[in-house]
């Protein structure tokens, strides 16, 4: 059993060996960032489409950096990576069936 | 020759999986797709609600942003604690790797306690829930009275999407707690549950809510009795793939939720 603990700690060990520290303080001042720039235009009063285009735009981009480097998917093997994220897209990309009823109900008018 | 035959070395006893990686990650992977689709059903929930209501109100105010923006800024360094943290365990060094956990911790309560606070302010504000414990104090005529009677979905989406993440920070925190402490951790998670129970009003939800600290005291004890061990490297990057995940999921309920219903005056 301690082989086995022995050996998958060495496999974590080589997964992260290309981590630099720095890289990870960047990618944590590029988040506020974008952070700071998504409560800015907060404070411009943007027209709600725009805005929310932006702000989608923005959070997609935190999204692949928080999955890319922090939960360390940048490092994986492709398979895992094509894997997991075509099927998290497609299935979140299929609850989208839903907002041409959310639009037929305003133009319905129904209460 | 039995020896010979005994023996192993590692790369024999751990061979890698289809995926690369071993199982125990790619077991949290799975559970984090399966909840992304839960946190995404809410999300789409909320904006199917914003979407299909002409007047949807946006009551929040420079305040509540400046708030929300500095739970944000908690979120994101607590990620930032969090991988200095796997460095550290997996550099071998356990007392860094202890501190940086307990870092990501004490942003992770920042979190917790700075949303409870809102949470608390908008309910005595007049915005609750039909299942929140009536208030006996003046709240009528306020925005957010008026907010939760013309449009009960802004109610029941915020409340049911922020909740639903406050409580997964809350287990992420315990998550984290096991993983540094083990078992010296119960007794301070079960000071954290009389704390919160004793120290928040009846007519809190925090008050009942409370009550899940103990039942995840009673789980981690039954855990830690059954399986006492070690956490190593893998563990504490496996805790680590939970924590970021719930800061992944506040990257889309911030500007969501808070940017696209405020107003600045």
């Amino acid at each position: 059993m301690e082989a086995f603990q022995q050996a998958i700690a060495e496999r974590v060990a080589e997964q992260h060996r290309h981590h630099g520290k720095s890289q990870f303080f960047w990618v944590w001042a590029a988040l506020l960032v974008m952070t700071a720039i998504e409560v800015y235009l907060t404070y411009q009063n943007m027209q709600p489409v725009r805005m929310l285009t932006i702000l989608m735009g923005l959070s997609l981009v935190k999204a692949a950096l928080i999955i890319g480097y922090f939960m360390h998917m940048k490092y994986e093997i492709s398979r895992m990576k094509w894997l997991t994220m075509c099927s998290l897209v497609a299935c979140l990309a299929l609850m989208m069936i839903f907002f041409p009823d959310a639009l037929r109900i305003v133009s319905l008018g129904v209460k | 020759m039995a020896d010979a035959t005994l023996l192993h070395d590692t790369t024999a006893v751990y061979e890698p999986s289809l995926f690369g990686t071993y199982s125990k990650k790619i077991g949290m992977w799975l559970f984090l797709l399966s909840d992304s689709l839960t946190f995404g059903a809410l999300l789409y929930a909320y904006s199917y609600g914003r979407i299909s209501t002409p007047n949807w109100p946006t009551p929040f105010h420079s305040e509540s942003i400046v708030n929300a923006t500095i739970m944000t800024a908690f979120l994101l360094t607590s990620s930032l604690t969090m991988v200095l943290a796997v460095r550290a365990s997996v550099q071998g060094d356990a007392k860094a790797q202890r501190l940086w956990l307990l870092a990501t911790m004490a942003c992770g309560m920042g979190f917790v306690i700075l949303h409870g606070r809102e949470w608390s302010k908008l309910i005595a504000e007049g915005l609750t829930l039909p299942v929140f414990p009536k208030l006996s104090g003046p709240a009528a005529g306020s925005e957010f009275a008026n907010v939760a009677q013309t449009v009960p979905q802004f109610a029941a989406t915020f409340f049911g999407l922020t909740g639903m993440h406050m409580l997964h920070v809350t287990l992420g925190v315990i998550y984290l707690g096991v993983i540094a402490l083990r078992r010296n951790f119960i007794p301070i998670l079960l000071a954290f549950w009389l704390a919160a129970w004793l120290g928040t009003p009846s007519y809190s939800p925090f008050h009942y809510g409370a009550h899940i600290l103990l039942v995840a005291a009673i789980v981690c004890s039954i855990v830690l009795w059954l399986k006492p061990k070690v956490y190593d490297s893998s563990d504490v990057e496996v805790a680590g793939l939970y924590w970021h995940f719930v800061d992944l999921v506040w990257m889309f309920i911030f500007p969501l939720v808070y940017l696209m219903s405020a107003k600045i005056l």
